[in-house]
């Protein structure tokens, strides 16, 4: 992992101190709520329904197991008691007090954490593949390339007032876990005739208006990143529109200019910066790969066919994969206990995750966009110790990529902008499937719910979406279907009109009917499925008679 | 012919708690029955003006439907039922204080 520098630190401390004075400022009438709401949210903190929230950043999602003690000490001293994972590969504290957010900066930043760039139309936290580092396709860690990024992007002058926010993301791998499709910019680490460089992918992004993102680049040598990267903020920091907020992300700039258009403008842009930057220096790139070294794994004798549990071989199936070391694993902790809230974890299981991390994995834990806790680097002599422990800690849900593996945004629950709830579905679909077996009959399957048109929780993507509206002043839930955030990348369809707060979990369960009755072998995903038969049968499925009569 | 006038209630959260208060004219309470209530667009007008003069102690007033209730206020879309409450998936916020 990245290690600070005093500089680094210096920063951080420099800013908790001028918010602090900010805070004091606005307590004591100094401030206008109008002149101190650009400036709290400048440190991730809004202003919810019920109350304030603290978005903090979790850079490609990464963290030691002292930061995840760090953040369980800030939710039982300043919180309730549990933080929220986001598919930001943020956390969020739900119910901090504006007095004491300053408190909690200087907390975050005794681990050099914080909470700048979380908000506001800036260029915010950098994600990345959540198996960055221990996956075996993999061409380079997706985390050197983002932390070179987040250096740049950090108080980056020029780009502090964006037309909107901006979002990057990097994988490593041709298998894209990191949704690089759907982001401003995407970023997929490529190697040609052996040299390391960048698929560049622009003007993705969900939202109101879906779109695919565009490659813009095959190959960007790596020494014109940042010539590059200026080139495409400089170009839609000008040219992106400012009149209208749902029209200011990229992804509109490169749909109604055109990607041709658009392509030559940065070219032209990258020419002049290529004159004015230096190529990125191989020695500043070599420092950053040297952090993110895991330092010796362990060589333990071990017998791969000794006698597991069914329970273990159950959660290891669902949750385990391979390791670029054939001699470990890389474990996927469920936040999604049956009924639960997704991505929530309780300071005691932040606490239980970091003693896991220490004892077994390296130290190292990630934040995946899923919003599920990784443990990357587990030998698996170890599985059995790790299993058991996460067990005690209520944390061993077998669920993994499963119906019940939901993502949902906080919905109205808490956010000031949702139209209506996700929580309770999210909860309500996985009692409804809460059998572990049914769930693996039904296999790999995405669900995903937003509670607004914004889709913090991907539903575009979801291979079942769901989004929660506002019609004549009751709650209506929207269904798509097919989406896809992987390589493939496919916005959902739409299947027809939405369904009451309380007909939104019926109408999954005669989709997931319609889907076992008419698969061609259990190995036929849903998304195959729906692939191969199209909308009508499940259109059928949710709308019955009514849909037929209509036809 | 004109539609009726809803009812109003002037709400916000607290500037330092971050929670939600309602305008009681003059004064907040946490509870959205003690909210004073407006029944024509001038005292609207007039009851939001007059909740906004303590822009140290909320952040950003605004008015919300309201029906009344044996002549107490409740309010009438969701979003605004929920704020008296607290979330769903856990017992925080209004319901647990």
């Amino acid at each position: 992992m990245y290690i600070y520098t005093d500089f680094d630190r210096n920063f951080l401390r420099a800013r908790v101190a001028e918010f602090r004075d900010q805070v004091e400022r606005r307590i004591d009438g100094s401030l206008t709520e109008d002149e101190f709401k650009p400036l709290r949210l400048m440190n991730g903190l809004y202003l919810q329904l019920h109350a304030y929230m603290l978005r903090v950043a979790i850079p490609y999602g990464s963290l030691r197991s002292a930061q995840m003690r760090k953040l369980a000490e800030i939710a039982d001293r300043w919180d309730k008691g549990y933080g929220h994972f986001t598919t930001r590969q943020n956390i969020q504290f739900n119910w901090p007090k504006l007095s004491d957010v300053p408190d909690m900066l200087d907390a975050l930043a005794d681990v050099n954490m914080h909470a700048i760039q979380t908000s506001g139309n800036c260029i915010r936290n950098v994600t990345a593949d959540h198996f960055a580092g221990a996956t075996p396709d993999e061409v380079e860690d997706p985390r050197i390339t983002a932390e070179l990024i987040r250096q740049w992007s950090t108080d980056h002058p020029e780009f502090a007032y964006l037309p909107r926010k901006f979002k990057l993301a990097v994988t490593g791998t041709e298998e894209d876990r990191a949704v690089i499709r759907f982001h401003d910019i995407g970023i997929r680490v490529r190697e040609q005739d052996g040299e390391v460089g960048y698929q560049i992918v622009i003007g993705g992004g969900l939202g109101r208006t879906p779109m695919i993102g565009k490659v813009v680049r095959e190959f960007l040598p790596r020494a014109d990143l940042f010539a590059y990267l200026e080139a495409i903020l400089k170009v839609y920091n000008l040219s992106g529109r400012r009149d209208n907020k749902y029209k200011a992300r990229i992804k509109i700039l490169v749909h109604e200019t055109g990607l041709e258009e658009l392509k030559s403008r940065i070219e032209t842009e990258f020419a002049t910066q290529k004159r004015l930057l230096p190529d990125l220096n191989p020695e500043v790139v070599a420092n950053v790969r040297a952090s993110f070294v895991t330092p010796a794994f362990k060589d333990t004798d071990f017998d791969p066919n000794k006698a597991q549990s069914p329970a273990l071989r159950a959660f290891l199936d669902t949750n385990a994969r391979d390791h670029a070391r054939a001699d470990h694993a890389s474990v996927t902790v469920s936040i999604k206990p049956i009924g639960g809230t997704p991505g929530d974890a309780t300071s005691d299981q932040m606490r239980a995750l970091a003693d896991i991390a220490e004892a077994y994995g390296y130290d190292e834990l990630r934040i995946s966009h899923e919003q599920n806790v990784i443990l990357p680097h587990v030998h698996r002599a170890d599985l059995p110790a790790v299993y058991d422990a996460l067990r005690a800690a209520g944390l061993a849900t077998a669920n993994v990529g499963l119906i019940s593996d939901i993502i949902a945004c906080p919905g109205m629950d808490y956010c000031a902008l949702a139209t209506a709830r996700s929580i309770p579905i999210a909860q309500q679909i996985g009692e409804a499937f809460s059998d572990l077996d049914a769930q693996h009959d039904i296999g790999p399957l995405k669900i995903k719910i937003s509670g607004c048109i914004n889709a913090c929780g991907h539903h575009h993507v979801g291979h079942i979406g769901i989004l929660g509206l506002d019609r004549a002043g009751v709650e209506n839930y929207q269904i798509t279907l097919g989406g896809d955030g992987t390589e493939e990348a496919a916005v959902g369809t739409r299947t027809g009109p939405g369904f009451a707060y309380d007909e939104i979990v019926p109408a999954v369960e005669r989709l997931i009917e319609a889907y076992l009755d008419q698969r061609l072998s259990p190995e036929e995903t849903f998304l195959a499925a729906y692939r191969r038969l199209g909308l009508a049968p499940f259109k059928d499925a949710l709308y019955g008679d009514a849909h037929a009569k209509a036809a | 012919m004109p539609r009726p006038f809803s009812p109003k209630v002037a709400t916000t959260n607290h500037l330092i708690e971050g929670d939600v208060i309602y305008f009681t004219d003059p004064g907040w309470s946490r509870e959205h029955t003690d909210a004073a209530v407006a029944t024509t667009e001038e005292e609207a007008n007039a009851l939001l003006e007059r909740a906004s003069q303590e822009p140290h102690l909320t952040v950003g007033v605004y008015l919300a439907d309201a029906a009344l209730v044996d002549g107490r206020p409740i309010p009438t879309h969701f979003r605004e039922e929920f704020r008296t409450r607290g979330p769903s998936n856990y017992f925080h916020g209004k319901q647990a204080d």
